[in-house]
Formats: structure tokens, sequence, C-alpha cells
């Protein structure tokens, strides 16, 4: 991992946040990652790695929450046939 | 008995319909998720377990519902009011509004513990301050990277610029760019410190795929049993 940095750095608050600590979330973030979560895999990847497709991952969930979203309000304002008593059924509770 | 037993029953069997075809989708769901529900204290597989319960879905998935009536409440007064908007355009706007609404039916679930969550909430009201002072913040670090490489030689007010912007970590290294990267990608942690914002992007991250989960299912169970207009 690029930084692992032996001389001592100002942070900018009061605690000093350990290198430990931020390797242990990171690599708690590896293990949800959908391609990197695997257990063979946990010291060959890089933080930057874990950091990159977490990136990407989460533009990807957004996306598909937004197509979804999309898809869901067609189906909302187009449901005026059979299935306006389903989604009534779902709705009014 | 019947009676006022039937339309809960009928909203739970199709909520735990939702919530069975959910949990067929997810493809792990570890059994101590279900024993997970109620153990608070462990800090490691409480995020796990919190986004994956039987209990938090069907949570969600009555907020969701409940949201997107309001959505279809509020659309289908305009729709038939201007019955000549175009469908493209009007699909795209009540895309935004069935979003916003799933996003707040999520950070609701969330129980305002986490700070995305609560930034989700706030956002609503407090959109235009946002938008006015992002701009002024970002653009400094960058232009204080370009004077430190020409200006360490040239005096006193451009060092002490410099060395302020060196305290903050994130102008520098790849990995601190990246991490400040994933902080504005998770609403409401551009300013937050490394740990703050890995921590937020777990959880985040679990709660936007039960989200995805929750939508995914609800358009099959709305779209599988209808024939497709025509």
């Amino acid at each position: 991992m690029s930084g692992r940095r032996s001389r001592p750095r100002q942070s900018s608050g009061t605690t000093r946040i350990s290198e430990d600590q931020i390797n242990d979330l990171v690599i708690k973030l590896q293990q949800l990652l959908p391609e990197l979560g695997d257990s063979h895999r946990s010291d060959k990847v890089s933080a930057a790695r874990v950091l990159q497709d977490t990136c990407n991952y989460i533009r990807n969930l957004h996306r598909e929450v937004d197509d979804i979203s999309e898809r869901l309000s067609e189906l909302l304002a187009n449901s005026d046939t059979a299935q306006a008593a389903l989604i009534r059924s779902l709705l009014t509770q | 008995m019947a009676d006022t037993e039937q339309p809960p029953t009928n909203l739970n069997r199709s909520s735990t319909a939702l919530v069975r075809r959910k949990k067929s989708l997810s493809a792990s769901s570890p059994s101590s998720s279900r024993g997970n529900a109620a153990s608070v204290s462990t800090g490691d597989g409480e995020s796990h377990a919190r986004w994956r319960s039987e209990k938090q879905h069907r949570n969600y998935s009555a907020k969701l519902i409940q949201a997107l009536k309001q959505v279809r409440r509020g659309s289908s007064s305009t729709f038939s009011a201007a019955a000549t908007s175009p469908p493209p355009m009007a699909a795209q706007k009540r895309g935004k509004a069935v979003r916003e609404a799933a996003d707040r039916a999520l950070a609701v679930s969330a129980r305002g513990r986490t700070l995305w969550s609560r930034a989700i909430l706030a956002n609503r009201i407090k959109l235009k301050f946002r938008k006015h002072k992002r701009p002024r913040r970002t653009v400094i670090p960058a232009v204080t990277t370009v004077v430190a490489v020409t200006g360490a030689s040239s005096g006193g007010g451009r060092k002490r610029r410099v060395s302020v912007v060196r305290l903050n970590k994130k102008s520098l290294p790849t990995v601190n760019r990246k991490i400040s990267v994933l902080g504005r990608l998770v609403p409401g942690c551009k300013k937050e410190s490394v740990p703050v914002i890995l921590e937020e992007a777990t959880d985040y991250i679990q709660a936007l795929e039960m989200q995805v989960r929750a939508m995914k299912s609800l358009v099959e169970l709305l779209s599988g049993s209808a024939p497709p207009p025509i």
C-alpha cells in the first residue's frame, strides 16, 4: 500500500487517526465490493484500488437506482389498466 | 375478525412476497442476520446485519410504498391537469421524484444514525445554501497546489497559504484524493475526515444495495402481472 508513511503527519484535529484503523475500514469496505470481496485476495489489493472500485461501484448503484426509478415512474403512470387494482391495493393501506 | 384483518393481511402478503423475493435475490444472507437484528452491540457485524435483516426490508418497503403513493398522487393530479404533456419529459421528472422519494425512504429507515441519511433528509431544505458554498471550497486546493510548485520561494504570504493547505491531507497523495472523491459521492461527506468517510461509505453501499433490490422487486411485481401497454 503506497499510503504507509513512517514519519508522523499532522492531522487537522486533535486526535491522531491511526493507520491501522484506516486499514481496517478499507478492508471492511473491500469485503463489500462484489469483485474484490473474496477472501483469497485479502492481502494483494491496494487501498487505492479498493477506493477506486468503491467509487465506481457507488456510481453504478446510483445509475441503477436512477434507471429503476424511471421504470417505476413509467409503470406508475401507465397503470391505468388492469393492474390499477393491484397498485391500489399496494398503495392504499 | 375477518374484516379487520383483511386489509393488513393483504398488504402483509404482498409485502412478504416482496420480502421473500428480495431475500432470494440477495446472494448471501447468513442465518445469523435474523438473530443479529436485535443485538446492536457488535460493531463489525452490525452494519452487515442491519441492512440485510428481514425486518429492515419490510420497514423499507413499507416506507417506499408510502412515498411512492405520495408521488403518484402528486403526479396524477398534474397528469390530469395537463393531458398534453409529452411522456418522455414528464417521465424524467417523475423518475427523479421517484428516486428522491426512494432516497428519502432509505434515509428514514437508517434511523438517523448515519451522516448520509441525515444529509439526504436535510438536503431537501438546505439545497440552496450548499450550492453557494461548495464551488469556492473546491477551487482553493487546486489553485494553491499550483502556487506551491512555483511560489515556494517567492515569499511569506503564499507560503502561509501553502502550509495551511498542506495540513489538509486530502489534497496530496493518491489514496487521499480518492477518498475525497468517495466523500463527494456519499451524500453529506464532502468535508469529513478519512475514517468517517470510509465508515459512511460502507453503510451507504449496503443501504444502496438494499434500495436497488427493493425497487427491482417492486418493478417486477408491478410489471410482471400485467400485459405491456400497447
